[in-house]
């Protein structure tokens, strides 16, 4: 399979007027076209860290990371990143919050509008295009940011602790939403997580990562019967796998 | 939307009861104001108070009638209008730009810091004889006055807004390439809203405080000099009117930006 993604020895030091903070050292791994990848490690080990270098926000202090072989530029039009809260805008309608990145990179056109609508139409938010995100459930909410940032056809997505700020019930099935979509859209993932369950039940691989600064600890290939998170859940594996990342983490 | 026959005995009970809440909150403001000007009449009247130092609300009426007919009061209300309108508006635009300067530049703000503290605790009317040297006695010395008491809580209350951006909304739109210009107009603008709306409100009143000040120490027209005036001839009769007109064009004026800030609301949500 196709390399999308290739860390090699990358290290991030933060600079604060009083310390240095060494956020991630040495970190190497690879994602594969196609998959689903997720980063678990304590809370602080430096997971934000790896998907703000992913998205080119920061440069690495050293080493090198490659996005479909070349070495990743400042403004990546392949990514998308969502993140914890929907941070859709509130004087925005659905579909104007769906438009966003389409604006930002100035690729506004009719077609690509109609290609954004046309998601909204398929995941079931069409009634609520011209809405405004307060008038959506939580659940919505976060399957409008999600399509957001489909909108502008990134490779990537990097998903960073997506469903932590959503009640257990709604996670579950937003998380289900979410692996659908990402699924039927053939997108590959980076989800960084806190979550054992939730990374097994969805994900093809698994970087546990060490505490700060991050390093890769081991690599898990978690095989579940199921097409959805919700069913994984209910495998007669997930208990085995569960235990086998928890061990990994402690 | 249920229409209105569908509305269950409760809801009714309960907005009857928002009614008549209403109905009695309006009922006892007018009331109090009722009481107010007329124990004030009944005390002067009876010359239980000294109206020639209280005055009293049927010689604030017959004054404003005077100032009405014979000195030109509506030449005073539009002096003083003019004044504050004009320093509300400068104080308000030139503070939202230099707002959105310090917002840009973190280094801009960093070295003015100093200097914005020092004229934020400063009593701006220590200035008077500066400013009257300057700009002489006229309208321009008070709306330099209403300016430079207004701009710089205009300007500390939008930085405020533009600096609570949400810094994950600000990383979302970095994370789409978005440049500094790109995050100010789709994010930082819009999202300081709601603060230049509480902004405009407070420089109202601060616009006031600016001219009438402004019009104690200098000027030759407007309701700041009538007041003024009318103390140093112990005219309290004067005095009070005055009063009781700034306070209507000061109410005046609030509605104005109160209806401004539900027009903004309307467009932005509709
Ligand atoms: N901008 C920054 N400046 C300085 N230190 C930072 C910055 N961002 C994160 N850190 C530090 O780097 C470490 C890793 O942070 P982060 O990647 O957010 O961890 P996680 O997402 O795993 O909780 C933390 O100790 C944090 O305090
Ligand atoms: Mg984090």
């Amino acid at each position: 399979m196709n390399k999308l993604l290739e860390l090699r020895n990358v290290t991030l030091k933060y600079q604060t007027p009083n310390d240095e903070i060494t956020a991630i050292e040495n970190l190497s791994f690879n994602c594969n076209d196609g998959d689903f990848v997720s980063l678990i490690g304590p809370s602080g080990c430096g997971k934000t860290t790896v998907l703000s270098l992913l998205a080119g926000l920061i440069t690495p202090s050293s080493g090198s990371i490659l996005f479909d072989g070349e070495r990743l530029s400042k403004s990546n039009d392949n990514l998308g990143y969502m993140l914890q809260k929907d941070h859709l805008f509130p004087w925005r309608t659905i579909e104007k919050n769906v438009f966003l990145p389409l604006e930002i990179k100035k690729i506004n056109t009719q077609e690509n509008r109609e290609y954004a609508i046309s998601l909204l139409e398929k995941y079931g938010l069409k009634e609520f295009k011209k809405r405004y995100p307060d008038q959506l459930s939580g659940g919505m909410r976060q399957r409008a940011a999600l399509i957001r940032t489909l909108s502008s056809k990134p490779k990537l997505l990097l998903l960073d602790e997506p469903f932590s700020a959503l009640d257990y019930q709604t996670r579950l099935s937003v998380c289900d939403d979410v692996y659908r979509i990402i699924k039927a859209e053939r997108k590959t993932a980076v989800l960084v997580t806190h979550d054992i369950s939730e990374a097994i039940s969805m994900s093809d691989k698994i970087i546990v990562l060490t505490n700060r600064p991050a390093q890769v600890k081991s690599i898990l290939y978690p095989k579940l019967v199921g097409d959805s998170p919700l069913s994984r859940r209910e495998s007669k594996e997930f208990g085995t796998w569960f235990e086998k990342v928890w061990k990994e983490l402690h | 939307m249920k229409n209105k026959n569908q509305l269950s005995r409760d809801r009714i009970l309960y907005l009857r009861k928002i009614k008549r809440d209403n109905v009695l909150v309006w009922t006892m403001r007018f009331a109090l104001l009722i009481i107010i000007v007329g124990v004030w009449e009944v005390l002067a009247t009876f010359n239980i108070i000294d109206s020639f130092i209280s005055s009293s609300p049927s010689r604030i009426a017959k004054t404003i009638k005077e100032l009405f007919v014979e000195n030109n009061l509506l030449k005073h209300i539009g002096v003083t209008m003019y004044e504050t309108v004009v320093g509300f508006l400068i104080a308000v635009i030139l503070g939202y730009f230099i707002a959105l300067l310090l917002w840009w530049s973190e280094r801009i703000r960093r070295i003015l810091e100093p200097y914005i503290v020092v004229l934020n605790s400063l009593p701006k009317i220590a200035l008077g004889p500066i400013i009257i040297v300057w700009f002489g006695s006229g309208s321009k010395a008070i709306i330099f006055m209403a300016v430079l008491i207004g701009i710089i809580v205009a300007i500390m209350t939008m930085l405020n807004g533009f600096l609570s951006t949400d810094k994950n909304k600000i990383l979302l739109l970095k994370s789409m390439g978005a440049n500094k210009i790109q995050i100010l107009i789709k994010l930082v603008i819009p999202g300081s809203l709601p603060t230049l709306i509480s902004m405009l409100k407070i420089s109202v009143g601060m616009a006031w405080v600016g001219s009438i000040m402004g019009e104690y120490l200098v000027s030759r027209a407007g309701l700041g000099y009538l007041i003024v005036y009318g103390g140093q001839v112990f005219k309290l009769d004067l005095v009070m009117a005055s009063t009781v007109v700034l306070c209507v064009l000061a109410t005046f004026m609030y509605a104005m930006v109160a209806l401004l800030e539900r027009f903004i609301i309307k467009f932005k949500m509709k």
